[in-house]
């Protein structure tokens, strides 16, 4: 949101190069406004460019106006980044703190990794959505397809439409919440009951995404945590 | 009455040791896992020797001609390549499979002698980066603990694709070694038996791992080198990939290779010789004409001075070494120190059902020297100081018997020493590494010069 005061600068990947914007915004922006208000950044023009503003450190709004490629907003800290368009793979990975919003719909390994802050999707987000997930929220408006949170290892991964195949293959201590249809569980994951935590979670998830659902719509999918011990009879899970 | 003469036969197909591994299998259903690298017999480097000097070629002299060995790895597009005064780096080992006191020494003696050293699967600690003067910060699959910050404050930056005792596999710490520290750092649960991804979470193929590459560089605002680091099986195809996708250096990881923790079918039975490994990557650079421009690194079994001065010769720009530093530090000693008092370990070996000299069971994190262990009390067997000055002293005789060998070939620079100074002692070593049986011009596979 512009406050009256903000200022605005405008980056446009037609007219400068891709390192240009991101050393704007990684060297120049924090320095020049250092002790001051941030202005807000708007990116225009990515038509699918990978690893627009990746590696932000710094407090700062940032809109890329339209559809990017794949990394965008990568190890993000801080920065509240929102994608006016679709993205391609790994969309804030391995994110440490702030929020990124894609208004549309994300490519696989959305929120790959991711160890905090906030990833919303508002619309789909493809396969492996919170694989590897240390950490961060992920709230997906849509639906999420397979092999979503693979291997996550602490988080939230909150899908409001359907999960694809393979849900929470492998999980260690990431939560899941699932309003819609799950296509199947994966090794080691299962449906747990809703808890008074939970509700408060997916309550103040939910209301940071900006979404209406109400708690009590929700599965919650955890770790039966079988896998945390090697033991013969557990050979096959193994592979 | 004497005893009855017994006509004993041992199966050729089910000695001993393959009858202990079926009842193992049989007892546990579970397959073994151990730490180090492959132990059975490969060609090696050792089937190479040197054509030093003689009247065809004059030597320089060992005490007054100098022979240079400084190492420039990652110039090709980096602001601040990796520059190092031996070409003899630290490989990447985990703190988790390695105690904090090892890593402090490991770093300390690395800088003292000018080369890098390398994080591990589980990040990067305060102690190794402030210990490091070059530190190369790994990307694995795992991604544990990785942090942009640490990313920022990298010398390289070297992207794990796989490892030569476990090309194909993920990294394995077993419930004994996550202790509460290492848990923290992987935001994992403690006590777990922990195995890592095999796959990186966030890209897939070469395409992917070219934007992939670019990320890191844009992070990173193309300050330092990257590095992909590899498991030596179709080397050929896997270097141009990596070089395609933007790699700076190339690391190939042969399958002498060590490890913390595998499984043991992985460590004898994947991947091929660093000897076999190495003039395929080489072909590899020269076919794609950048032999120049990226930098190639050969671990795996690298032990002595012979061992790199051979690899270099080969067309490696630089090696690294990872369980010969281990044993530097006192891996297989028969005792460690206490304030310069030798203390027997033999009965800690004897604890884990093994004996120094035979003991691979870094997994277990019992490590009877402190090298690769979580337990506080163990941990205190590796002295940071001891273990540094044992580490930079090794580190000096690899760096003396390279330039001793280098000058006794007529080079005033390690990196001049070339494949013609060499000549192979077998068959199998003169067609892996394309060099003439010694007393023939025959390079098997080539036609007779
Ligand atoms: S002595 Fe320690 S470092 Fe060496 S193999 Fe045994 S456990 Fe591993």
């Amino acid at each position: 949101m512009d406050r009256p005061s903000q200022r605005l600068i405008r980056l446009d990947l037609e007219q400068q190069t891709l390192r240009e914007v991101n050393d704007f915004l990684h060297q120049r922006l924090p320095h020049e406004f250092a002790g001051g208000e941030m202005p807000r950044v708007e990116i225009l023009n990515p038509n699918g460019r990978h690893n627009v503003a990746v590696g932000l450190d710094t407090p700062v709004e940032v809109d890329i106006l339209g559809h990017a490629g794949y990394f965008i907003a990568g190890m993000n800290k801080a920065a509240r980044v929102t994608v006016h368009g679709n993205v391609g793979w790994s969309v804030a990975e391995n994110i440490m703190s702030g929020t990124v919003r894609v208004k549309g719909c994300a490519s696989e390994c959305a929120g790959a990794s991711g160890r905090g802050g906030l990833l919303v999707i508002e619309g789909d987000a493809s396969s492996r959505c919170g694989i590897s997930l240390k950490g961060s929220d992920i709230v997906v408006a849509g639906s999420v397809g397979h092999m979503a949170a693979f291997m996550a290892q602490a988080g939230t991964l909150v899908v409001c439409g359907d999960a694809g195949a393979g849900l929470g293959d492998s999980l260690y201590e990431a939560v899941l919440y699932v309003r819609g249809q799950i296509a199947g569980l994966g090794a080691d994951a299962r449906i747990e009951p809703l808890s008074a935590p939970d509700h408060q979670r997916l309550t103040r998830l939910l209301a940071a995404a900006g979404l209406p659902h109400a708690p009590q719509e929700f599965q919650r999918v955890g770790s039966a945590r079988n896998l945390y011990h090697w033991h013969a009879d557990r050979g096959g899970a193994y592979g | 009455m004497p005893e009855p003469l017994l006509h004993l036969e041992e199966s050729r197909s089910f000695n001993r040791d393959v009858l202990a591994y079926i009842q193992h299998a049989a007892e546990t259903g579970l397959y073994e896992i151990r730490g180090l690298g492959a132990k059975r017999a490969l060609p090696t480097f050792d089937d190479l020797v040197f054509l030093t000097a003689s009247a065809s070629r004059y030597p320089l002299e060992g005490y007054r001609e100098t022979c240079a060995t400084r190492t420039v790895l990652g110039a090709r597009r980096a602001r601040q390549p990796v520059e190092l005064d031996i070409p003899i780096t630290i490989a990447g080992m985990s703190f988790g499979a390695l105690s904090a006191n090892a890593k402090e020494a490991i770093g300390r003696a690395a800088t003292d002698m000018g080369t890098s050293t390398t994080t591990g699967d589980g990040g990067m600690t305060e102690e190794e980066r402030q210990a490091s003067k070059w530190l190369v910060y790994q990307c694995l699959p795992s991604r544990y603990g990785f942090n942009p910050d640490d990313l920022r404050r990298a010398d390289a930056i070297e992207i794990v694709i796989g490892q030569g005792a476990k090309p194909g596999g993920g990294g394995m710490l077993l419930g004994q070694k996550i202790s509460p520290r290492v848990a923290a750092m992987r935001t994992l649960p403690e006590g777990i038996d922990q195995r890592s991804a095999c796959r990186h979470p966030d890209w897939t193929g070469p395409d992917d791992l070219t934007i992939k590459i670019n990320e890191l560089r844009e992070l990173t605002d193309w300050r330092v080198p990257i590095y992909v680091k590899m498991g030596a099986t179709r080397v050929r195809d896997d270097v141009k990939l990596a070089v395609k996708a933007g790699a700076d250096v190339v690391i190939i990881d042969g399958m002498q290779g060590g490890t913390a923790a595998t499984q043991q079918v992985f460590i004898e039975h994947a991947g091929i010789p660093t000897l076999a490994a190495l003039p395929l990557a080489v072909e590899a650079l020269e076919d794609m004409g950048v032999a120049d421009e990226v930098q190639l690194v050969i671990s795996g079994g690298i032990r002595t001075g012979a061992d790199v001065a051979k690899a270099l010769a080969l067309g490696a720009d630089a090696v690294a070494i990872g369980q010969a530093v281990l044993m530097a530090l006192g891996c297989n000693s028969p005792t460690w120190f206490d304030h310069g008092a030798a203390i027997d370990a033999t009965p800690d070996y004897h604890a884990l059902q093994t004996a120094p000299g035979y003991c691979h069971h870094c997994h277990t994190g019992r490590c009877p020297v402190g090298v690769t262990t979580q337990s506080p009390e163990l941990e205190l067997r590796l002295d940071p100081d001891h273990g540094a000055r044992r580490l930079r002293n090794y580190l000096q005789v690899l760096t003396m018997e390279l330039t001793t060998l280098a000058r006794a070939c007529g080079k005033s620079n390690v990196h001049h020493l070339e494949r013609e100074d060499l000549v192979a002692l077998t068959i199998e070593a003169a067609a892996m590494a394309r060099v003439p049986l010694a007393g023939t011009n025959w390079i098997p596979g080539k036609p007779s010069l």
